[in-house]
């Protein structure tokens, strides 16, 4: 999967963890906590959504490598590549 | 019921615990003076107290605060700079033309300006309220409403964002400070002003009863209630600070709560201050990696949590915990919400030393009720009442208030009379009222002492939710709901989830013309988050036909939960609406 492709599986599942938030207008730098106002609790929804959508599970010491689009669609597209 | 985790007596003490024969009653009031300095003529002065004494007294170079920033910068303030920023705060306000008993707001992150705002505004006299950051518009403009805001202290991104839009509807709002070096039209750049402004400042002195803190809770009716405290509240922020938490000159004290809530006012500001603790505080929100790197970095003794954030901790497992070196840690206490007792033994496992769950409210202005250093731990009890707290759990009897005996269920209540108890809710005399009956102070949560005066958490005896740890109002989220174009009704409690304890959920039914779905489930969650933030607004919303209700029109939110918990549904004798 392209990071293109893994960064519009991010904002579709941000999207539904925080409806307030509109995918089209989220910067690639925005920061999860601090520009889009998720609580701790929307992140860990958000990583169940992510695993639940693609079977990576994100430990909580990478919660960081998804704190904006752009870090999440790198990491995301670099866990796939991963050999089971 | 797990095992009880024993207390051996630490080196060189004797244990605490010495048997005493019959009941003493200690006064509160008196063992909290010893703490405390006070002013001439028996003038008192939260601000004072936590800071400019310390300076008076030759120990102005002790650390106050070491701040970590977001991007990972640490500063240290002195107690001596300390009290010269907050003295700045005071004479801007003064400059401004505000006098004694100003209502002074914050809303913003867990920045240094945030705690020399609210000590320059005690040793001016003047009434602090913090608002959680993460509030939406709504929750904020409701608040700074009731509380009839004079002076705001904010960011620049939080007030263009949620504050702006209203600003001018708040009539006695007289001066909006940001933090920074620059400000939008209308309002005061901060940094400057403080550079400007002396840094000496006679505290103003107060009397015990004078008006200090405004801190706002949610009703499970009606809007929310400003539970209003006095200066004399500082003996007890002193006393509690030193019995349940252990906090003493130079011990080094994390409490991780935001100041938003009154945890993060009493135990993150006040109480650390007056007993000279030096306190971290970190601007940066929960990060597990951080948060074990803090403890070790800064060699924390003392920490005080939540039961959320500990919960988040265990998910991550103990091999996380693993790399970290945690043997500065004296002592682990926790508050928000019942502390489950696998939390407990986790944490004696991981940490070494197990976590103290305590118990109080922002009604009570301090901990009431703990497990404290030297006593044993029964995992899942909130502990004993502390020295000059006496507890009883009571029952209405129709004919006023029966005290239950040990082993049953009631109302956890409160002999009135503590320092730091509330005062009044503003302009709500008859819900203040309500909460006292028969001598007692009446809690609103349902709870057991067992045989050995332990006490337990069952219940709220109302509708509020308790969601990681912030007491949420049924009615507040509703009625945002209902602001919604495509909702007609609204219903929201709370039900249980592993890690928060209590997350909203809410049922609606529909105008005419509304299609229920997952598109507009989205739309109103989103536009929920928009008014309410992250914190307050509903996880997830389920669309009904009907709300069960009572032949008045009132929802039943009581019989949603029972069904949503598949819990036994009561007396359902008033219910006339059948849910559909």
């Amino acid at each position: 999967m392209t990071e293109t492709e893994t960064r519009a599986i991010f904002l579709e599942e941000l999207n539904r963890v925080a409806p307030d938030i509109d995918p089209a207008t989220v910067r690639d730098t925005d920061h999860l906590q601090d520009d889009l106002d998720l609580d701790s609790m929307d992140i860990l929804n958000l990583v169940t959504a992510l695993h639940a959508r693609l079977g990576v599970s994100i430990p909580e010491s990478d919660y960081k490598e998804i704190e904006t689009p752009r870090k999440a669609s790198g990491y995301l597209a670099r866990r796939l590549r991963e050999p089971e | 019921m797990q095992d009880i985790i024993r207390k051996r007596p630490r080196s060189g003490q004797a244990p605490a615990s010495t048997p005493v024969a019959g009941f003493v009653t200690l006064d509160a009031r008196a063992l909290g003076r010893s703490l405390v300095t006070g002013l001439p003529d028996g003038a008192l002065n939260i601000g004072y107290e936590a800071v400019d004494r310390h300076v008076v007294r030759g120990d102005g170079n002790e650390t106050a605060i070491v701040w970590l920033s977001k991007e990972g910068a640490r500063e240290i303030t002195s107690y001596q700079e300390l009290a010269e920023l907050s003295s700045r705060f005071a004479n801007v306000l003064k400059s401004h033309g505000l006098e004694k008993g100003a209502r002074v707001f914050s809303a913003m992150g867990r920045e240094k300006e945030l705690y020399a705002a609210a000590l320059g505004t005690w040793k001016a006299g003047m009434v602090f309220t913090p608002l959680f950051a993460a509030f939406g518009p709504e929750p904020f403009r409701t608040r700074m409403e009731i509380g009839e805001a004079n002076v705001l202290v904010t960011s620049r991104a939080l007030y263009e964002r949620k504050i702006a839009a209203w600003r001018e509807d708040i009539p006695t709002l007289l001066l909006v400070l940001i933090v920074g070096e620059e400000a939008p039209e209308g309002c005061v750049a901060l940094g400057p002003a403080l550079r400007a402004a002396s840094p000496e400042y006679e505290t103003l002195h107060t009397r015990p009863e004078d008006p200090a803190l405004i801190h706002f809770t949610s009703g499970t009716t009606g809007k929310p209630k400003g539970a209003l405290h006095v200066h004399e509240a500082v003996l007890y922020h002193a006393l509690s600070g030193r019995h349940a938490l252990g906090l003493r000159p130079g011990i080094r004290y994390w409490c991780t709560a935001d100041p938003g809530w009154v945890t993060g006012t009493t135990y993150g500001i006040i109480s650390p201050l007056v007993n000279r603790a030096t306190m971290i505080v970190d601007e940066a929100e929960f990060d597990l990696d951080r948060w074990y790197g803090t403890l070790q970095r800064e060699k924390v003794q003392i920490w005080y949590s939540a039961p959320t954030a500990i919960r988040m901790m265990m998910r991550a497992g103990k091999d996380a915990a693993e790399p970290f070196d945690f043997s500065s840690l004296e002592f682990l206490a926790s508050v928000g919400e019942p502390l489950n007792p696998e939390a407990v033994i986790w944490s004696n496992e991981v940490f070494g030393l197990p976590f103290h769950d305590n118990w109080w409210q922002t009604e009570t202005g301090g901990i009431m009720i703990a497990n404290t250093q030297d006593a044993d731990i029964k995992p899942g009890s909130m502990g004993k009442p502390l020295p000059g707290i006496i507890a009883g759990i009571v029952e209405n009897t129709g004919d006023g208030l029966r005290e239950l005996p040990d082993g049953e269920i009631g109302e956890l209540a409160l002999r009135p009379g503590w320092p730091s108890m509330m005062r009044a809710y503003l302009n709500e005399q008859a819900r203040y009222d309500k909460c006292f009956a028969d001598g007692w102070y009446l809690s609103g949560d349902l709870a057991m002492r067992d045989a050995d005066g332990y006490y337990w958490f069952v219940g709220r005896a109302d509708d509020l939710i308790k969601s990681s740890g912030h007491l949420i109002g049924p009615f507040e989220v509703e009625s945002a709901l209902i602001e919604h174009d495509a909702v007609a009704e609204a219903a929201v409690i709370g039900v249980p989830d592993e890690t928060a304890g209590e997350v909203v959920k809410a049922f609606v039914t529909l105008n005419r013309g509304a299609e229920p779905g997952p598109e507009l489930e989205r739309d109103i969650r989103g536009f929920a988050r928009k008014r309410l933030g992250a914190a307050v607004a509903p996880r997830e919303i389920v669309f009904r036909n009907t709300l069960p209700k009572t032949r008045s029109g009132k929802i039943m939110r009581r019989l949603l939960k029972a069904r949503e918990l598949g819990l036994p549904e009561g007396d359902t004798s008033t219910l006339e609406t059948e849910e559909t």
